[in-house]
C-alpha cells in the first residue's frame, strides 16, 4: 500500500510541477534562447567546434552549408563563424553582465539614499541622472575614449555612466513611497539606524522593481555594447564580438554576405528574447507598470 | 512660464560648460599636446617654445579659461592632420548630418504617427500586428547592422538605390530610414497606446454619442490628444539621432560630424574631437531646450511657477 501512495503522490508532484510551470505563461522561445546565450557564454571552449581566431586561409569564404566541417561557414581569413559567434557570446554576456551589474548596484545605491534622505543630495544625483539619461551615449563613449583609448574597459565604463540613471531614478521613486510606510516609521521610533532601515526595510521591497529594470535593460546593454564595437571602440578587430564581426563583413558585403547577417541575427535574436522575457517578468510581478 | 525658460536655459548652459570641461580634463589626461605636437625631433627648447605659445606654462584653471573662450568664440584650433581649421572642416560637415537627421525625423514623425493611429483604430487586426512587429524589430535590431542589410537588399540584389555618399534625393533613402526605424518603433508604440487610451474617454464616448462620424471622432476629437506624447518622444528622439547618426555615416559613408568624430578620435585629432563633441553637445542641449519649451507651451501644468 504504502509504496503504491509514493508512487502516487511522486506522480502527482510532477504533474503539479509541470502544470505550475505551465502557468507561468513564460515565453518559451525565449527562454530557450536566453539559455543558449548564457551556455555558450559559460562553456564556449567546450560548445565551440573550433579555436575562433585559428586562421586557416584554405578553408576562406566557406558559406554556411557548404562544408559540414563548418555549419555557418568560415569568414575571410578561414575562421570558423560558428566558433566566432559563440566566443562572441561570451563577450557579450561578459560586457553586459560587469556593466549593467555596476550599473545597477551604483544606481540602487544612489537610488536608495537619494530617495530616503532627499536633500541636497537627492537634488545633486537627481540632476547628474538627468544628464546622464538625456545625453548621447555615443558622446559619452567617445569622451571616455579619448581618455582611456579603445578598448573593453571604455565600453564597460560607457555603458555603466548612462545606465546607473535608470536604476537611480526609479528606485528612488519606489523609496518615496516606501518610507512614509507605518513599518519604516515604527523602525525609525525604534531607533533604528538609517543604514540599516535601508537594508533591512527599504531595499527588500524594492527587489521587484530592480529585477523589472534590469531585465529590460538588459537588451539595451547589448544593443549599445554592440554598436560601440562595431564603431571600433571596443576589442581590438579580429577578436570575436558581435558587433566587431559585423563591421568586418562591412566591406565585403557583397561577395560574403554571410559575415555581417549572421552576428547581425544572433544580437537581434538575442535583445528579443531578452526584451519578451523582461516584458513577461514585468507583467508577472508588476502589472501595474504594464505601459512603460 | 518665463521662469520657466530661464531655468532651462540655465540647465543648457551648465550642460555644456559640463561637456567643454569634460572635453578639456580628457584632452590633458590624454598626454601633452605639445610633446604630441612636438613630434620625434623637437629638442627640448622647442618644446618649452611650443608649450609657451600653446599657454600650457600656465595653471590648469587659467588654460580652461582660455579654452572656453576660444570655443565660445568657435575658434577650436587647426587640425594637425589636415592643417585646415578644424572650425571650416566642421562647418563643412555639419549641415550634412543636420540634413539627415531632419529627413530621418521628418520620416519618423509622418510615417510613425500614422502608423500608430492606425494601429489603434484597427486594433488585433492584421494591420496592428504587422506594425508591432516592425516596432518590435526597430527596438530590437541594431542600425548599423540593418544599414548593411539595407545596402546588400536594395543596393546590390536589386539595385534601386544608391548606398553611399550624399547626392539627389535618392541618396537620401536609405539612410534616412534605418536611422528613423528605430525612433519611429517608440512612436508607433507610443501613439498606439496613447490613442487607445484616448479612445476610451468620456469626451470621445460623448462625440460618438452626438451621433458625430467616426472620422470626425478619430480626426478631430481624439487625434490632437493622442499626439501630445508623440511630440515629446519625436522631439527626445531628434536629440537621440545624433546618436544613432554616427554608425549610420560610417556605414553610408555620409560625410557629416558622426564620422568626422570617429575619424578624429582615431587619428588622435584633439581640435577635430573638440569640434565635433561641442557642437554635437550644443545640437542636442538646443534641441532639448526647444522641446521642453514647446511642451510646456502645449501642457500648461509641467511648467515650473
Amino acid at each position: 500500500m504504502a509504496t503504491v501512495s509514493i508512487s502516487k503522490t511522486g506522480k502527482a508532484w510532477w504533474k503539479g510541477a509541470y502544470q505550475r510551470t505551465m502557468s507561468l505563461r513564460l515565453p518559451w522561445i525565449s527562454v530557450f534562447i536566453v539559455l543558449v546565450l548564457l551556455v555558450c557564454a559559460a562553456f564556449s571552449p567546450l560548445v565551440a567546434p573550433h579555436d575562433p581566431t585559428l586562421i586557416s586561409m584554405l578553408d576562406g569564404k566557406l558559406a554556411p552549408g557548404e562544408n559540414l566541417k563548418y555549419p555557418l561557414g568560415t569568414d575571410i581569413m578561414g575562421r570558423d563563424m560558428l566558433s566566432r559567434l559563440i566566443f562572441g557570446a561570451r563577450t557579450t554576456v561578459f560586457i553586459s553582465l560587469v556593466a549593467l551589474g555596476t550599473g545597477a548596484l551604483v544606481g540602487t545605491v544612489v537610488g536608495l539614499v537619494a530617495g530616503f534622505r532627499e536633500g541636497w543630495f537627492d537634488a545633486v544625483a537627481m540632476r547628474a541622472a538627468d544628464a546622464a539619461l538625456g545625453f548621447p551615449t555615443i558622446l559619452v563613449a567617445m569622451v571616455i575614449v579619448v581618455v582611456l583609448g579603445a578598448g573593453i574597459e571604455s565600453i564597460i565604463l560607457a555603458v555603466i555612466l548612462t545606465v546607473w540613471a535608470r536604476f537611480a531614478r526609479m528606485i528612488r521613486a519606489d523609496v518615496l513611497g516606501i518610507k512614509s510606510m507605518d513599518f519604516v516609521t515604527s523602525a525609525r521610533i525604534a531607533g533604528v539606524s538609517m543604514p540599516l532601515i535601508i537594508w533591512r526595510h527599504v531595499f527588500p521591497n524594492t527587489v521587484n522593481t530592480l529585477m523589472i529594470i534590469t531585465s529590460l535593460q538588459v537588451g539595451q546593454v547589448i544593443l549599445l555594447e554592440a554598436s560601440l564595437s562595431f564603431l571600433g571602440l571596443g576589442l581590438p578587430v579580429g577578436e570575436p564580438a558581435w558587433g566587431i564581426m559585423v563591421s568586418e563583413g562591412k566591406a565585403v558585403i557583397l561577395d560574403v554576405w554571410w559575415l555581417s547577417l549572421l552576428p547581425g541575427l544572433a544580437i537581434t535574436a538575442v535583445v528579443l528574447a531578452f526584451n519578451y522575457t523582461g516584458d513577461w517578468l514585468r507583467d508577472a510581478l508588476d502589472p501595474k507598470l504594464r505601459r512603460i | 512660464m518665463q521662469r520657466y525658460i530661464l531655468v532651462r536655459l540655465t540647465q543648457g548652459v551648465i550642460t555644456l560648460l559640463m561637456l567643454s570641461l569634460a572635453v578639456f580634463v580628457s584632452v590633458h589626461l590624454t598626454g601633452d599636446p605639445a610633446l604630441y605636437l612636438l613630434g620625434p625631433e623637437g629638442n627640448r627648447q622647442d618644446y618649452e617654445q611650443l608649450q609657451k605659445n600653446l599657454g600650457l606654462d600656465k595653471p590648469l584653471p587659467v588654460q580652461y579659461a582660455v579654452f572656453l573662450g576660444n570655443i565660445i568664440q568657435g575658434d577650436f584650433g587647426i587640425s594637425p592632420i589636415t592643417g585646415q581649421s578644424a572650425r571650416k572642416t566642421l562647418m563643412e560637415r555639419f549641415p550634412a548630418t543636420l540634413q539627415l537627421a531632419g529627413v530621418a525625423f521628418l520620416l519618423t514623425m509622418f510615417v510613425g504617427i500614422p502608423l500608430g493611429v492606425l494601429s489603434a483604430v484597427k486594433r488585433d487586426s492584421v494591420f496592428d500586428h504587422c506594425g508591432k512587429f516592425f516596432a518590435v524589430l526597430g527596438i530590437a535590431t541594431p542600425s548599423f547592422w540593418i544599414a548593411i542589410m539595407a545596402i546588400l537588399l536594395f543596393g546590390a540584389i536589386l539595385g534601386w538605390l544608391p548606398t553611399f555618399g550624399r547626392g539627389g534625393i535618392d541618396h537620401y533613402i536609405l539612410p534616412a530610414f534605418v536611422l528613423s526605424w528605430g525612433g519611429m518603433a517608440g512612436i508607433v508604440r507610443l501613439v498606439r497606446s496613447s490613442m487607445l487610451d484616448v479612445l476610451d474617454s468620456e469626451y470621445v464616448k460623448f462625440a460618438r454619442v452626438k451621433g458625430l462620424s467616426e472620422r470626425l471622432v478619430i480626426y478631430k476629437h481624439a487625434l490632437k490628444n493622442a499626439v501630445i506624447p508623440a511630440l515629446t518622444f519625436g522631439g527626445l528622439t531628434l536629440a537621440g539621432l545624433l546618436n544613432g547618426s554616427v554608425a549610420i555615416e560610417v556605414v553610408f559613408a555620409w560625410p557629416g560630424i558622426g564620422r568626422l568624430m570617429l575619424q578624429g578620435i582615431n587619428q588622435r585629432d584633439f581640435p577635430i574631437i573638440q569640434a565635433t563633441v561641442m557642437a554635437a553637445g550644443l545640437f542636442y542641449v538646443v534641441i532639448s531646450l526647444v522641446v521642453d519649451i514647446l511642451y510646456a507651451y502645449v501642457n500648461p501644468r509641467i511648467r515650473y511657477d
